[in-house]
């Protein structure tokens, strides 16, 4: 089986040491992250960590279900990359001054959509918000002219299909009370 | 609560009671119906220690003479009582001492609660005294573990830490409490956990998956059942065995499966895997359907995977849904409680021999028999044999008494050999294959069933590795039986180092120090045998003294366990010699 990348969407309690627990799973099968991410998701009191890996099928199929026997995890799914909708956001601090001297940064500028989020009189700071090919494109183009800082989040993604994660909390309640 | 998992509850008025977050501690003990406890005292665990004084005469703590102890007596105890086993300790060096018995109760999924002291939650963090994240540590060890900070937390978290290890596929839990969390006064009150919201302890059952199962089964010429410990765990012994009587379907079992069904039983066919019968490892390979019951296809069972009875649809009966297709692909999976999924599935299923098949078992046995066993039972050779020593066990217990073995050749002796008529008979370190086991965990068993015969059998190696433990038997007078099959060799490694090291003992023979005085040192009646004419006497008197006794046979210094399936090899490839 070939490798290919995944994107593990796993929704959870909000608990101390489960982000550990998670990472755990990936590092006794010595698999690498490619990103990392963790955030309140659409119910409330329920978080999600998106996760994206480059595995096989039959690796992320039982890393699904190690991770689903963690107590505090409610589901976990796996998607390719063409049944989610996914992004990543990069910021770029860069000197002012080149701003104003170089005219073909502010052509770079432009044909990438990135956003201006700030200026000063040192520096400003870009915004790039896509996939991670544009926004390696656009470190590729800024990059000669000098970075003061670069930084880039991990993927957050939504999937094309439903994922009913609040049918699914409630038939964990029910089975538990009855 | 903010950090712990939330919770199903019932709106209810409960009664409260201020007290300290230690006292708490024992209350909730006490709540969850714990009578006994294991452990260590040291300083962050003080308080907890300072009420257990209060409660002495509702709730017995046995001190053991090193942590590790206190969490394989807590495993001993819970795998013959059935009940959820606990270790205390304190913080740092106290807790992770602790790491080993629960990473073995992980992989043998015994029901058991840690609970280690903290430093002040304001130190956390801070590199302190005795400080360590035993949290982080034994996360990866743990069915669930958590940090207590507050003591207002602790009722709901013990009433977690007990449903968790208890239910499902069941496991070791840890619950850290700060030193401040134990002195803090709050109103106490408590109420049984009765579901988490995230947690699905035992998953549905698919009324589709009993009749696809069952129709495998009946067209099935030759199939083989392959039983682990899920049955004893699921207390499911009854309806397997109407299962295989119905079907008439031979059945072998795990290491951890051992004792489910009676070694007499005609459809037990003996142990699979690297040092299991010939018969069913050759058979495994031929049999047209396999069917896994409450067992997990560890790798000391299948040997090498890509030839593993690739020939045969497969059955997994199964409460952990992470262990399905985890090994072998399943054409069917059963899951739920093997007791409940049994039932069900026994009356879609016809009624059925397989003589011809269970010929093939029987014909095998022979050659393993004629090859293997009569020379490890009736040995004609001047050295002793570990198995003889198990038979003459046999002969005085008949079969009744409860076996606790240690690692190395001697547990795969006992295993092979020791008769059992009842099930919650063996304990032993299946999945961790921890050295020391034995021992501590004999004190447990002993306590978890008083009412039985407690045999641990031991090498001379890892007798060493927990030796200490004969203090606690001395202390609290616990009748336990000990049998050192001495080598003067870490006789499994080797027996490897012979097979397939060219003879090479690197660091394998020991110098033995004078068990009998050490054993007597303790208190302990202790005698020495040499000869085989002293064996059956020497059994006989061992287990006709009160209380402990310590028994330790000199055995032939190299002798090898056989059958055997080299690692990576496939177990149709089992050795016989």
């Amino acid at each position: 089986m070939e490798k290919e990348n995944y994107t593990i969407s796993v929704y959870t309690e909000n608990n101390i040491g489960l982000l550990n627990r998670i990472s755990a799973i990936f590092l006794k099968r010595r698999i690498n992250l490619d990103s990392f991410t963790a955030s309140v998701s659409e119910i409330k009191d329920v978080f999600r960590f998106t996760i994206v890996v480059s595995v096989t099928e039959e690796q992320v199929r039982k890393i699904i279900t190690q991770i689903e026997k963690q107590i505090e995890v409610i589901k976990a799914f796996y998607h390719r990359d063409d049944e989610t909708i996914y992004q990543e956001t990069a910021l770029f601090k860069i000197s002012s001054k080149l701003l104003f001297e170089e005219r073909q940064i502010q052509n770079v500028i432009k044909e990438s959509n990135a956003q201006i989020v700030t200026v000063t009189p040192e520096f400003f700071v870009l915004e790039k918000t896509g996939r991670r090919y544009e926004v390696e494109a656009l470190y590729d183009k800024l990059e000669p002219y000098g970075l003061m800082q670069f930084v880039r989040s991990g993927r957050i993604a939504v999937t094309k299909e439903k994922m009913h994660i609040s049918k699914i909390l409630e038939t964990f309640t029910i089975e538990e009370v009855n | 609560m903010e950090t712990a998992t939330q919770t199903v509850t019932k709106e209810t008025t409960m009664k409260t009671e201020r007290m300290t977050g230690a006292e708490a501690v024992i209350r909730c003990l006490l709540a969850e119906g714990v009578d006994l406890i294991y452990g260590y005292p040291g300083g962050a665990i003080m308080p907890v220690y300072d009420e257990l004084f209060k409660y002495e005469d509702q709730l017995t703590h046995i001190l053991t003479r090193h942590e590790q102890g206190a969490t394989h007596a807590a495993q001993g105890y819970a795998r013959t009582s059935g009940k959820v086993g606990v270790a205390m300790a304190t913080s740092g060096p106290g807790a992770t001492n602790l790491v080993t018995g629960i990473a073995d109760a992980q992989i043998d999924s015994t029901p058991m609660v840690c609970i280690t002291g903290q430093v002040a939650s304001h130190l956390l963090g801070s590199d302190a005294f005795q400080e360590t994240d035993i949290v982080g540590i034994s996360t990866p060890v743990t069915k669930w573990n958590h940090q207590v900070t507050k003591a207002a937390d602790i009722p709901e978290v013990f009433a977690k830490a007990f449903y968790i290890a208890r239910s499902g596929r069941p496991g070791p839990v840890l619950i850290d409490i700060t030193k401040d969390a134990q002195f803090e006064e709050f109103d106490f009150s408590y109420e049984p956990c009765k579901g988490i919201r995230s947690y699905k302890a035992t998953p549905p059952t698919e009324p589709k998956s009993l009749e696809d199962a069952a129709d495998l089964i009946n067209a099935a010429k030759k199939p083989l059942i392959v039983f682990g410990q899920g049955v004893i765990l699921g207390e499911a012994e009854e309806e397997f065995t109407a299962l295989i009587e119905k079907a008439g379907i031979p059945a072998a079992w795990t290491i951890l499966g051992l004792s489910a069904l009676p070694t007499s039983h005609p459809l037990n066919v003996g142990m699979v895997g690297m040092h299991g019968n010939y018969a069913p490892n050759k058979l495994t390979n031929e049999c047209d359907l396999l069917i896994a019951v409450g067992m997990r296809f560890d790798d000391r069972v299948t040997g090498n995977l890509d030839t593993y009875a690739k020939q045969a649809k497969v059955i997994h009966f199964e409460i952990d849904p992470a262990e399905v297709d985890k090994n072998v692909m399943s054409d069917v999976a059963v899951m739920g409680n093997v007791k409940h999924t049994l039932a069900k599935i026994l009356p879609l299923i016809n009624k059925n021999d397989h003589q011809a098949w269970l010929q093939q078992f029987n014909d095998l046995m022979e050659i393993e028999y004629d090859k293997v066993i009569k020379n490890e039972l009736y040995p004609e050779k001047e050295g002793l044999s570990m198995g003889e020593v198990l038979r003459g066990i046999n002969e005085e217990t008949k079969g009744d008494a409860v076996i606790v073995s240690d690692v190395g050749q001697h547990q795969m002796i006992a295993c092979r050999y020791a008769a059992f008529s009842k099930s919650k008979s063996n304990v032993t370190s299946g999945g961790l294959g921890t050295m020391g086991f034995a021992l501590p965990a004999a004190i447990g068993a002993k306590m978890g069933a008083p009412e039985r015969d407690v045999i641990a059998i031991i090498g001379d190696g890892g007798y060493q590795m927990t030796i200490q433990e004969l203090g606690t038997i001395f202390q609290n007078n616990t009748a336990v039986k000990i049998v050192v099959l001495n080598n003067e060799f870490l006789g499994m490694v080797r027996q490897w180092q012979q097979l397939f090291f060219e003879k090479r003992y690197a660091s394998t023979e020991m110098t033995n120090p004078d068990f009998i005085t050490i054993a007597r040192g303790y208190h302990i009646p202790a005698k020495r045998v040499t000869k085989r004419e002293e064996l059956k006497e020497a059994i006989k008197e061992m287990m006709t003294t009160e209380g402990a006794y310590f028994l330790e046979v000199c055995v032939e210094k190299e002798n090898n366990v056989f059958p055997m399936i080299p690692t990576g090899a496939s177990v149709s490839d089992v050795r016989l010699s």
